[in-house]
This record gives structure tokens, sequence and C-alpha cells, in this order.
């Protein structure tokens, strides 16, 4: 199957105060439509440098982004998920859904953006929200409206910056439960870093590890489990622990 | 809406303590002093009070007294925010504009408004204009900095949001910049309103005005009649207070997500 996204070669150097900081070395990686990759490596390394680059908010020094093309012709859009929520606090968990969808470069129309609200609203479980401003929600269901945000584009790709390591054990399972749902249901491909190896074996078909700055890609992990996964499964554990090695490793 | 909740109220009941003890005070030292020029009674500053449609010392009534400082306040004022607002708005999104800038705005600020008076009656003239150079000139200050401020704490990951959406320039601005700067331009409007009711009055006491709290006080301190400037004292905080309230109220209203997310 031809990949949704291909990473080619990105290498990015910050200029700081202390001179040159080269942040990533020349990474390379293809990610196939509905596959779910954890991205994992030790602090510092530049994932989240990687992730905004692919999401635009970055620029590479070097290298190349391909992304398949959507059914309209345009070049698929990626979405992320910020590691603190980042909703809008002014506006309701309602416009905050919609919030791209409004604006020029979607330009949804407003029964459209009323129906893919209800459903993000629904598929969420943020139906009886809609109205309330995020400062009134807990921190799983802001965590929740953030995803929803994300999907509300329709895009192929979303990624996703540690996004459930504000949140405790109990709501970031509910919210991992979730992503695999939206997998299944909206055929979306995601990218999520994580620092935590039972999470990425939980959700993930693919982890990959980055080595330390500057980073390259130092292991690839296949998770082959059927879902839904078991963490105290014996085969579970052992290709949890074989990737707290690869990241231990790593540094 | 309820402007004053249950609560509120019994505070403003313990806050009305020290009011009724301050005039009790007041009252009994000036039944000891015996003299109006020094001491005016509290009887004679509510008997101005009780009366505010009828003429004041052969001059305009309270009333109309207090509109013409109110109009010349509000012009001011919202000449001001027209000015700063958008000002500030430019410089803080723009830490080019802001290096040419702010060395000219950190000198003019601590100027006191009522210093420039002199030009301000040389450029426009006595009386309203002037006035209103004045109040605009106090008034101005704060709310630039505070919309410089506002616009400064626009959370970084919110403008990236909009990027991640792709929004255009002009619709980051209105859907992040602005919004997520209002709550500080309002607390700018705020303190500014404040500022401009006190530069009136100062204002209005130089020569040459005919009307207005300020004009009144000094009228009537020509006059010697003390209980008129203590009638037009307690009316000026009274106006102070409730604009001060409406904001407040229009904060918790409209920006009860501040600080809170
Ligand atoms: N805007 C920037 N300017 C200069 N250096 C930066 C900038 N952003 C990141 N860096 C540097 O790039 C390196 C990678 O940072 P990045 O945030 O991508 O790491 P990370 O892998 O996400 O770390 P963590 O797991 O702790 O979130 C760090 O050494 C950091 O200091
Ligand atoms: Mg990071």
């Amino acid at each position: 199957m031809e990949p949704v996204l291909c990473v080619r070669a990105i290498e990015k150097t910050f200029s700081g105060a202390d001179g040159a900081c080269p942040a990533l070395a020349g990474i390379s990686f293809d990610i196939a439509p509905r596959e779910i990759v954890c991205l994992m490596g030790p602090s510092g390394c530049g994932k989240s440098t990687l992730l905004r680059i692919i999401a635009g908010l970055d620029y590479a020094d070097r290298g190349s982004l391909h992304m398949a093309t959507d059914n309209n012709g345009g070049t698929a859009r990626t979405a992320m998920v910020f590691q603190e929520h980042a909703l809008f606090p002014w506006l309701s968990v309602y416009d905050n859904i919609v919030y791209g969808l409004r604006l020029s470069a979607q330009r949804v129309p407003e029964d459209e953006v009323a129906r893919r609200a209800e459903a993000l609203l629904a598929l969420t479980r943020l139906s009886g929200f809609s109205r309330s401003l995020p400062h009134q929600l807990s921190g799983g269901m802001k965590q929740r409206a953030a995803v929803a945000r994300a999907l509300a584009g329709e895009p192929p790709v979303v990624l996703m910056d540690e996004p459930f390591s504000a949140l405790d054990p109990f709501t970031r399972r509910e919210l991992e439960d979730e992503v695999l749902r939206i997998r299944s249901d909206l055929k979306t491909t995601f990218l999520i870093v994580s620092h935590n190896p039972e999470e990425a074996v939980y959700l993930a078909d693919r982890i990959i590890v980055l080595s330390p700055r500057p980073a390259r890609v130092a292991a690839e992990i296949p998770v082959r489990l059927p879902f839904p996964r078991n963490p105290a499964d014996p085969a579970f554990l052992k290709i949890r622990e074989e990737v707290t090695r690869a990241v231990l490793g790593a540094e | 809406m309820v402007l004053i909740s249950r609560p509120a109220l019994r505070d403003c009941g313990k806050g009305l303590f020290l009011i009724v003890l301050l005039l009790a005070v007041w009252e009994a030292a000036a039944l000891v002093i015996q003299n109006n020029y020094i001491l005016p009674q509290i009887g004679d500053i509510f008997a101005v009070l009780f009366q505010p449609a009828a003429p004041v010392l052969g001059g305009p009534s309270m009333i109309e007294n207090a509109t013409v400082s109110l109009r010349e306040v509000l012009t001011g004022f919202g000449c001001a925010a027209l000015l700063a607002i958008p000002l500030g708005l430019v410089i803080g999104s723009s830490r080019e504009v802001g290096t040419y800038l702010n060395p000219a705005i950190q000198i003019l600020r601590p100027v006191p408004p009522i210093a420039w008076m002199p030009f301000a009656i040389a450029w426009f003239g006595i009386g309203f204009h002037s006035i209103l150079f004045i109040i605009a000139m106090g008034a101005f200050f704060p709310i630039l900095i505070n919309t410089v401020d506002g616009v400064q704490g626009v959370r970084r990951s919110w403008v990236e949001v909009a990027g991640m959406f792709h929004a255009t320039t002009f619709e980051r601005f209105r859907t992040v910049i602005l919004p997520g700067a209002l709550p500080m331009i309002w607390t700018g409007l705020r303190v500014s309103f404040g500022v401009a009711w006190m530069c009136v009055v100062a204002a209005e006491m130089l020569p040459g005005t005919t009307a207005g709290l300020g004009f009144l006080i000094m009228y009537a301190y020509n006059l010697g009649q003390l209980q008129v400037i203590g009638a037009g004292m307690i009316v000026i905080g009274l106006i102070g207070l409730f604009a001060d309230t409406l904001f407040r109220a229009g904060q918790e209203r409209f920006f009860s997500w501040q600080g809170r997310d």
C-alpha cells in the first residue's frame, strides 16, 4: 500500500546562544494508511521538533516530506494534538472543535459543520458539554475535545505530542482506547510521541525509537499483537521490555 | 444578569461600616469645631446632594455639572481607546515596531497629564478641547501598555493551533490574538477610565471653565462653600465607583475564562 506519509532525510539545526544545536540528523521513515506509529526516544532528542516539522509549524533545513494526495487532489493535511490541549479558553467546546472548519482555508458550510460537530461530540463522548467552556471540563475531557478538534478537518494523519501524559492512568487508558476506536471508525493514521512504553505497545502497530540528539532512527520495533491488547499478556510484556531497552540503549 | 450576589451584598454591609464610622467622626468633629470654613457639617453636604437638579451657588446644578464632566471623560477616553488599542495591537505583534516606539512612549508616559495644560491651552484654547486633550493623554497610556502586554501574553500554542489549521494572517489576528488579548485590553480600559476621571476634575479646576465637577469644586472654594466641595467629592467618588463596578461586571461576564484553563 502506498504510504500516507513519507519522511525523508529530515535534518534540522537550531542556532542557539551556545552556537549551533543539531537536533535532527537525517530522519527517514514511512507511515502506511491507518497505521498507528509511536515515536519514542530520550528527552530532548528532537521528537517534538520532528512532529512540528511534519505539522508545518517549523521548517526542516534539509530533507523532504511527502504526503499522499487526498481525493480532492490537494495535499493531504495533518492535524496536531498538543501535550497541553491548547484549546481556546474563550470558545465553547463546540466552537473549539469546529475552529478549523470555519477558517477560509476550509470554509465548510455551516450545516456540514454542525453535522461533523455532532458526530465528533458523540465520538469523544462530549455531547452534553458542547456549550461549556474548556475550564469547566476535566483534564481528560479537555484532551478529548482537543482530539475532536484535530479530527474535525478529517485529516488523513493525526499527530500527537505526548497527548495523554498529563492524565491519570485510568483516563489515559480510556483515551488510548478512544484512539483505537477512532482509527477503526474513521480510518485515520496516527503518529504519536510517547514516553510510556506501555502506552506505545498498547497502541502502536510500529514503534520508532530515536537516538539522542542529534536524532536518527535507532530502532524500529513492529508490534504484531491483535487488538484489543492485554498489558498483562506475556507477549505484551516481552515487547514492552524490548522497547524499554531500545530507548535506554539509545540513551 | 445579577450584578450583586447575596455574599456580595453582605460584603457591602461590612464595607458600609467604615463609611458610617468616618461620617460619624467627621460630624462629631464638625460639631466641636463649629466652623464651616474648616469642616462643614454632614447635614449641609447632604443638603446639596439631595437637590441634584437645583442650581448650585447660582451656577449649573449638580446633575448638569456631572453630565458635563462625564461627557468630557467619555469623549476623551473614547479617543484615547481608538488610538491606543490599534497602536498597542501593532506594537504587541511586532518587536520591530516596538523598538522604534518604546523609548518615546516610556519617556512620555510618566509625565502627569495635567503638565500638558499650558500646551493644550495654546493649541486648543481654553475649555472643552483642552480638557479632552488632557483626558486623552491620561487615558492613553494605561490602555496602550495593557494592550501590548495582552498581545504579548497570547499563548504561543494558541497561535500555533491557528497556524496548524492554515489560518490567514488576518484570521489569526481576529480569532486568536484579539480574543486572547481582550481581557488585558479590558483591564487597560478600566484603569484608564479611572485615570480619565481624575484628569477631568483636575483639568476643570483650571481657569476658563464654566461647568463640570472640577469647576464646581474650584468655584465653591473661591466662595468658601466647603459643603459644596464635600458634595462634589462624594459625587465624583460615586460615579467612579459605579463605572468600576460596570467594568468589573463586564470582566466577570465575558472573561471568566481568564487564567483558568
Ligand atoms: N526553538 C528552538 N530553538 C532552539 N533550540 C530548540 C528549539 N526547539 C527545540 N530546541 C532544541 O532541540 C532539541 C530537541 O527538542 P525537542 O523539543 O524536539 O525534544 P523532545 O524530543 O520533544 O524532548 P521531550 O521528550 O523532553 O519533549 C533540544 O535540545 C532543544 O533544546
Ligand atoms: Mg517534546
